[in-house]
């Protein structure tokens, strides 16, 4: 990926769309993200909202502030800037979600919706495990639980993640959105669509591939759990995060916990080097599992 | 100081001007969908162009006041009462403790705001008090209204008497023309796919609210590709990226939706281009069925659109605000 490839675009006189790459890949990702960066740090007095995405930025301002030529001027330079660094590296952290896959209440709404599905019997994770070339669901949750994802965006509604497996492209999960959205989706729904996977801040519509469901909010906007004491939204861009695999009782036990109110969230500050990752992402990984379980 | 719901009409909710600087995290500006309709109300009853206020679609509340306070409705076209006398839009007036103030069928336009003196008095939620239903939070418990709702305003005196002259009030059609500027993913539409946007005639459809209105006509065509990694299936699909507010997104090439002011801030759809700021007031007054064309903008044009509607506040504010 160069500089040259780089589209911008205006959405009308409020809004710039920086668009890396059509394809999705972590090097578009953190381009996104380092650019999202060096704007914040010197921002420009127009801009109101800094937005990065899988593949893109999208930036909203006040043109009468800051006059869209100018603001182009401060984003492409911005990017020279980012092109020109030899490493993209980020300092973030790493935190478990515990999901309680193949759980009642995805499969409730998920044989609700069938209609609306590719595959009319089973559920989304046998489909997940069928259009990956997996034997069986236990196959597919190690694969989806074994190792970390990146959040590459937040967004759609409330603090929603998107996530990008940390494997090589040929072993991530890909799969296709419902046919036609669902109306509904259980909240902390673990979903999937393309290649990423996203929880669900709050019940609503949806059109991902549903897996299972986690007991720990990440949108509290009342702010009564110790990791939502500065903000009511808890991902971050750049957030990378490992899925473990629970059974019922822990997840009411979590749940529990969640309830009075203290419940933590298992995470460790880390450094992430995208070059180091792209040279051995198996190793890269191990190493990060280690800093999140003190090994 | 409260105001009770005796009858919440439709989605009633309070608003205000709006939440910039969250939309990073999927929680969007916000503010009364018709931002010029809610300032002016305000303005008429002596508040900051920046108070909360009720915004109704389609049809009206019953409301009852505990105090003596000032009212003004602004706004889609409604008849008004205050204890079944017909009462004035775009003028404040006076209220006594016991009033009840009630509206008749909408005639025009698709949302009323009802402005109180001193403001709605609900809380500051990340600095606004619009509520964000989607979320949970803002405007009155983070939801829609409901009957029996006792809501407090603020203290403040008010302006009752003052009036928008009629040249300076809206006048909303069943027919418009929307304001484009085309651009985001439009290279993924044929040549024909892009005339055919422009060209045809759009019905707003019935399913339009705070986040977005979706519009029915022809199907629009797209440029065959491999798709790329990550995007989905569908040539209407992308790799999920920020959706501007206002932009016009094509599922399936099928219905296109404009986002409004609680708009997703992001997903997989490929947006064709982004109704320009100074039209976005227009859209929240267009009900199901407005006969609708999509105009294609320069940039320019849309920042002498934006100059000439700041004109248009700066006027009523001198004509109001004497």
């Amino acid at each position: 990926m160069t500089v040259s490839e780089t589209r911008y675009s205006w959405g009308a006189d409020e809004h710039l769309v920086v668009q890396f790459a059509e394809a999705m890949s972590l090097e578009a990702n953190f381009r996104a993200m380092a650019v999202s960066k060096v704007l914040d740090a010197d921002r420009l007095a127009g801009i109101t909202d800094i937005c990065p995405g899988n593949a893109s930025l999208l930036i909203r301002f006040d043109p009468d502030v800051t006059p869209p030529a100018e603001l182009e001027a401060a984003v492409r330079q911005a990017e020279q800037h980012v092109g020109n660094q030899p490493s993209l590296s980020l300092e973030t952290r790493i935190f478990e979600v515990p999901v309680w896959y193949d759980d009642p209440y995805t499969n409730e709404v998920g044989a609700r919706f069938r209609d609306r599905h590719q595959r009319p019997e089973g559920n989304d994770l046998e489909f997940g495990a069928i259009e990956n070339g997996m034997a069986s669901i236990e196959e597919f949750i190690e694969a989806h639980s074994g190792s970390p994802w990146i959040t590459s965006m937040v967004g759609f509604v409330s603090g929603l993640p998107f996530l990008f497996q940390m494997v090589p492209r040929e072993r991530q999960i890909e799969l296709p959105k419902y046919l036609r959205p669902r109306t509904d989706t259980p909240p902390l729904t673990v979903g999937h669509g393309g290649c990423f996977a996203a929880i669900y801040s709050v019940r609503g519509a949806g059109g991902y591939q549903m897996f299972g469901v986690t007991p720990t909010p990440i949108f509290d906007p009342e702010q009564r759990l110790a990791d939502f004491a500065d903000f009511m939204v808890f991902f971050r861009p750049g957030d990378i995060v490992k899925f473990r695999s629970v059974d019922e009782a822990e997840y009411r036990s979590i749940e529990a916990e969640v309830e009075a109110g203290t419940y933590r969230f298992r995470q460790r500050p880390v450094t992430f080097t995208l070059n180091e990752f792209l040279a051995d992402p198996d190793a890269y990984n191990g190493s990060l599992m280690e800093a999140l379980y003190d090994r | 100081m409260t105001v009770e719901i005796l009858e919440p009409g439709l989605a009633s909710n309070i608003q205000d001007q709006g939440r910039p600087g969250y939309y990073n995290v999927g929680i969007p500006p916000g503010g009364a969908a018709d931002l010029n309709a809610a300032a002016t109300a305000n303005q008429l009853v002596g508040n900051d162009v920046g108070a909360a206020v009720i915004e109704s679609p389609y049809m009206g509340p019953s409301l009852r006041f505990d105090t003596a306070t000032v009212v003004a409705v602004t706004g889609g076209t409604v008849p008004v009462t205050l204890n079944k006398e017909p009462r004035p839009q775009w003028e404040s007036f006076a209220v006594a403790p016991g009033d009840e103030l009630s509206f008749g069928f909408l005639q025009a336009g698709a949302r009323i705001y009802i402005a109180v003196a001193g403001g709605f008095d609900v809380p500051i939620v990340l600095g606004s008090r619009s509520t964000y239903v989607t979320g949970g939070f803002g405007g009155f418990e983070g939801r829609t209204l409901q009957k029996g709702d006792v809501l407090p305003i603020g203290e403040a005196d008010g302006t009752p008497g003052r009036v928008l002259p009629e040249h300076l009030r809206p006048v909303y059609s069943r027919a418009v023309e929307l304001r484009v500027v085309l651009g985001l993913y439009d290279y993924r539409l044929t040549d024909a796919g892009r005339t055919c946007l422009l060209e045809s005639e759009w019905s707003m459809s019935p399913v339009a609210d705070r986040m977005g209105f979706r519009y029915s006509g022809p199907a629009l065509e797209w440029i065959e590709r491999v798709q790329p990694f990550g995007a989905g299936s569908d040539p209407s699909n992308i790799v999920d990226a920020g959706y501007p507010v206002g932009s016009i997104q094509v599922p399936g090439g099928v219905e296109p939706i404009i986002l409004h002011r609680d708009a997703v801030s992001g997903g997989g759809y490929a947006m064709v281009g982004t109704v320009i700021s100074a039209d976005m007031n227009k859209v929240a007054q267009c009900s199901p069925g407005t006969r609708t064309k999509f105009v294609s903008v320069t940039m320019d044009e849309a920042l002498e659109a934006r100059a000439a509607d700041r004109a248009y506040l700066a006027e009523v504010t001198a004509a109001v605000v004497s």
